[in-house]
């Protein structure tokens, strides 16, 4: 038995320090929050039921949301099959489907914004003016990274020909055995990808605003260019989103592999 | 010849329409001239000011942050993985960190602001106490600033790249080392930083690609007072200059440079790295 060593004095600095600049912020966010919007004293909540009673926050985080679950169900509509299909098939392509779901870290929002503009510019109203329409169709590309990862881990980790020879040889078609026995299969990581695409799009402002979308993280910015200390009520609304959907990916990933992300920066 | 490549043809369609075209026409549109030829004058005139600082100062920025980020990462994922912290605080770090990589743009700019803005909490504690940052030169706004800023997502990336790699330090070779005589300095000098420099180098990298490409936290910050290259993008895109529109391309294009040079660093060193990692 080896003996209980005590923790050292320098990693309770290190730790210290650390922890220090994480949640001063946070902590100096939620005074600022309590603050009247017209004495600056504390403490009240009236910064809150300000947000709460903001009919444009109700739309735009109705928005956003509704946009991301859009964009989850045409990420894992496109990718489950097709992380099979390469699983499946043709493991040779599998190199360059990787690279395809690297590009976005290196064709970066900001750059993908000024192709997309250009090369959309003149499509029809319903589409490029829609944010159901555009907006959620390039999400999905933000979405690839996270999505292709999450699922082509998941994949390695079953064994996709002999549950696919199973389900046939049982007589299910494609469609049956893509839906009943690979999607239940792979349930984990579609949800760790999915949870990951939620708090992204929700978070997303440089495509929504530079394509001039009214999403609540452009709405969150006109608050904190107009209303002082509400603003830090939705500031921490929005930290709470991204904590909902982070604590959901790690429910359903227990025992996996801690995320390792790059969201909207 | 199978003809199972067509399975992927959904997702390739749909890559090239939302991905490769829009990267296509940056490519291209960063090379072409108002006239409609083609010209090498676009990209000429991001040596030119304001373009220039502006490609400076994000590199600068992203140097900075991925330094210290990366040093200050290491250090504190090293002390909640090694011997003799409890257990749990590496478990709270790395919840923690999933949030706090993720926790960036406006909200995150608008925390600091709260907190070392003007009228920042943090600012007035500091001046009640007699010591007002700003009449000592500080301003949140500046470049400085942003940086400060941007370690909040920067050091919380480090942690979650780098623990795969401190895991990857066994414990045996450090009981080898000291029943061998080593010392503690000796350990680090000659096995635990060699090993670790792949893996260290490589999340740097990371890091300076994850500072270089943002742009809602530095205008949730300074609504543009800054000029690095994602803003002065924003400026064309949002109109604000109208001169000559293949020069936002070719700014777009200067960036895909320094991040694809980031990725060709990137890939390699990873491959490195990977093989103490099992």
């Amino acid at each position: 038995m080896t003996p209980r060593r005590r923790i050292a004095p320098s990693a309770v600095v290190w730790l210290f320090l650390g922890s220090a600049y994480f949640l001063i912020p946070l902590l100096a966010t939620l005074l600022f929050s309590l603050r009247n919007d017209q004495t600056a004293k504390c403490c009240t909540l009236a910064n809150y039921s300000y947000i709460l009673h903001d009919p444009d926050f109700w739309s735009t985080i109705k928005l956003s949301f509704i946009v991301a679950l859009e964009t989850i169900a045409i990420t894992v509509a496109l990718l489950v099959p097709t992380v099979y299909w390469v699983h499946l098939k043709v493991p040779r392509l599998r190199p360059l489907i990787s690279f395809l779901a690297l590009v976005p870290f290196v064709v970066a929002p900001i750059i993908l914004v000024v192709g997309l503009l250009d090369v959309y510019r003149g499509t029809p109203e319903w589409f490029y003016a829609q944010p159901y329409g555009f907006l959620a169709a390039v999400y999905v590309v933000l979405a690839f990274p996270f999505m292709y990862f999450s699922l082509d881990t998941g994949f390695r980790s079953i064994d996709v020909h002999t549950l696919t020879e199973a389900s046939q040889s049982l007589g299910a078609s494609w469609p049956t055995t893509l839906w009943r026995v690979i999607l239940p299969n792979i349930k984990a990581a579609a949800l760790a990808g999915s949870f990951l695409t939620l708090a992204i799009v929700m978070g997303e402002f440089t495509i929504a605003s530079l394509a001039q979308f009214k999403t609540f993280s452009v709405y969150v910015q006109y608050i904190n260019q107009n209303k002082t200390y509400p603003a830090g009520a939705i500031t921490l609304l929005a930290f709470g989103i991204t904590w909902a959907a982070m604590l959901a990916l790690l429910a359903v990933g227990r025992g996996r592999q801690a995320p390792i992300t790059e969201g909207e920066k | 010849m199978s003809l199972a490549w067509l399975g992927v043809v959904p997702f390739l369609a749909y890559a090239t329409a939302f991905l490769l075209l829009p990267a296509a026409n940056v490519l291209i549109g960063a090379f072409q001239s108002n006239e409609g030829g083609y010209t090498l004058d676009n990209v000429r005139t991001l040596f030119d000011e304001p373009y220039r600082t502006a490609f400076k100062n994000s590199i600068e920025v992203s140097l900075v942050t991925a330094l210290l980020g990366g040093i200050i990462g290491l250090l504190m994922a090293y002390s909640a993985i090694r011997e003799g912290t409890p257990r749990w605080i590496r478990g709270g770090l790395t919840t923690f960190s999933g949030v706090a990589a993720n926790f960036a743009g406006i909200p995150l700019a608008f925390a600091f602001i709260a907190t070392f803005g003007i009228l920042g909490v943090g600012t007035q504690a500091m001046t009640a106490v007699g010591f007002n940052p700003y009449d000592h030169g500080f301003s949140l706004f500046t470049k400085t600033g942003i940086e400060i800023v941007y370690l909040y997502f920067q050091i919380p990336l480090m942690i979650l790249v780098i623990a795969p790699a401190i895991d990857g330090l066994r414990r045996e070779w450090r009981e080898a080392a000291s029943s061998l005589g080593a010392s503690s300095w000796q350990f680090w000098r000659h096995i635990g930083v060699p090993i670790l420099l792949p893996s260290l180098l490589s999340a740097m990298v990371l890091l300076f690609g994850n500072a270089f490409a943002a742009y809602a936290t530095a205008y949730g910050l300074t609504s543009g007072g800054v000029g690095l290259v994602p803003i002065q993008i924003g400026f064309f895109l949002s109109g604000d200059v109208f001169d000559n529109p293949h020069l936002g391309q070719a700014l777009a294009f200067g960036m895909f440079v320094v991040l694809g040079l980031m990725m060709l660093a990137y890939i390699p060193l990873q491959r490195i790295s990977s093989r103490w990692m099992k």
